[in-house]
């Protein structure tokens, strides 16, 4: 539900890259995001294609993602496991005392300019 | 063929707003004005538990209100009406969270000369306004007992952001599956320092402990 507002954010980030880098058409803008991040894919590239062409910087530029797995690591066993097929529990030692490593991301990671 | 430049940028979507809810926060300290950001789900008693604290407070610190909403104004007109505070709405232009920046758009149409205490009522929303930092000195959160106590595992990012979470409507607990231990539990599982209050907006029941939370809050707040 919040794709569209993640999009604006995006959106304001590239165009002052873009005036930075005197940069007069993107192509392509690159996106790393986190199995958790509780962002939708599918929902963030409809709402970019919306958005963005409404833009003369960003018309018809595409939004890739690179989707980073969740990892989490077990402060008992030292351990890393996959936090979608886990949760919070450790499937090794059974602790709860576990936190995300990566797979939060909302981040820009490159963009492409003609 | 055009050649295609690649620039690297690296950097997460929430960086900017990060920086300057910091920027806020400390304008803020400057000028002695405590924000506190409060969230919850639509429905979840937001409003009439605001009502019911800020008539407990009003007499001992200066509140004042932000409500932000979608659209309309009823919730601050309500406000307005039953406390008789400075109370204003904020529209979020279709947005479904306030950012730091909406936060301080919003704040230059309050007094702040007056204020001690300003009250921002989020979006009803238990993902996005999550994920964005206002600026506020503290995050809390009301999870009304027919919503279960499963959310803190459902959302896991507002319970670990929120420094008090507030149980409203505990007249009801006899009528749905609420278990207020395990609600506890999950709870403590997202953040560990986070506060609970039980209360019943309705009835006045335990309101007068998130009254006292608030204004420990803002004593201690002011003088470090």
């Amino acid at each position: 539900m919040h794709e569209l507002g993640i999009v604006f954010y995006i959106i304001r980030d590239v165009k002052k890259v873009a005036e930075e880098n005197s940069v007069g058409h993107v192509s392509k803008v690159v996106m790393s995001i986190g199995e958790v991040s509780t962002i939708i894919p599918d929902y963030l590239t409809d709402c970019w294609r919306w958005a963005a062409d409404k833009e003369p910087l960003l018309k018809g530029c595409t939004l890739e993602i690179q989707q980073v797995p969740a990892v989490s690591y077990c402060g008992d066993c030292n351990s890393e496991f996959g936090t979608v097929d886990f949760g919070k529990k450790c499937p090794l030692c059974g602790s709860e005392n576990t936190w995300l490593l990566r797979g939060n991301e909302v981040e820009i990671k490159e963009i492409a300019c003609d | 063929m055009d050649e295609v430049k690649v620039i690297e940028i690296k950097k997460s979507v929430f960086a900017d707003n990060d920086k300057d809810a910091d920027l806020l926060r400390k304008e803020l300290k400057d000028s002695g004005v405590y924000l506190l950001n409060l969230m919850s789900s639509p429905g979840s008693g937001k409003t009439t538990t605001l009502i019911k604290t800020i008539n407990l407070i009003k007499d001992k610190i200066r509140v004042a209100v932000m409500e932000a909403d979608i659209d309309s104004d009823v919730d601050a007109v309500k406000i307005k009406e039953a406390t008789g505070i400075p109370s204003i709405q904020l529209h979020t232009g279709g947005m479904c969270h306030l950012d730091a920046e909406m936060t301080r758009q919003g704040l230059a149409n309050v007094d702040l000369k007056d204020a001690d205490l300003v009250i921002l009522e989020n979006v009803g929303n238990l993902v996005c306004p999550a994920e964005f930092d206002t600026g506020a000195v503290r995050n809390a959160m009301i999870l009304s007992v027919p919503e279960g106590h499963d959310k803190p595992l459902k959302y896991p990012l507002m319970f670990s952001v929120c420094d008090l979470v507030v149980v409203n409507k505990i007249d009801v607990l006899p009528y749905f599956d609420f278990d207020m231990e395990k609600c506890r539990e999950y709870v403590h599982m997202r953040n560990p320092k986070a506060q609970i209050i039980p209360i019943c907006a309705k009835t006045g029941e335990g309101v007068e402990k998130l009254a006292e939370w608030i204004l420990n809050e803002v004593k201690n707040w002011k003088n470090n």
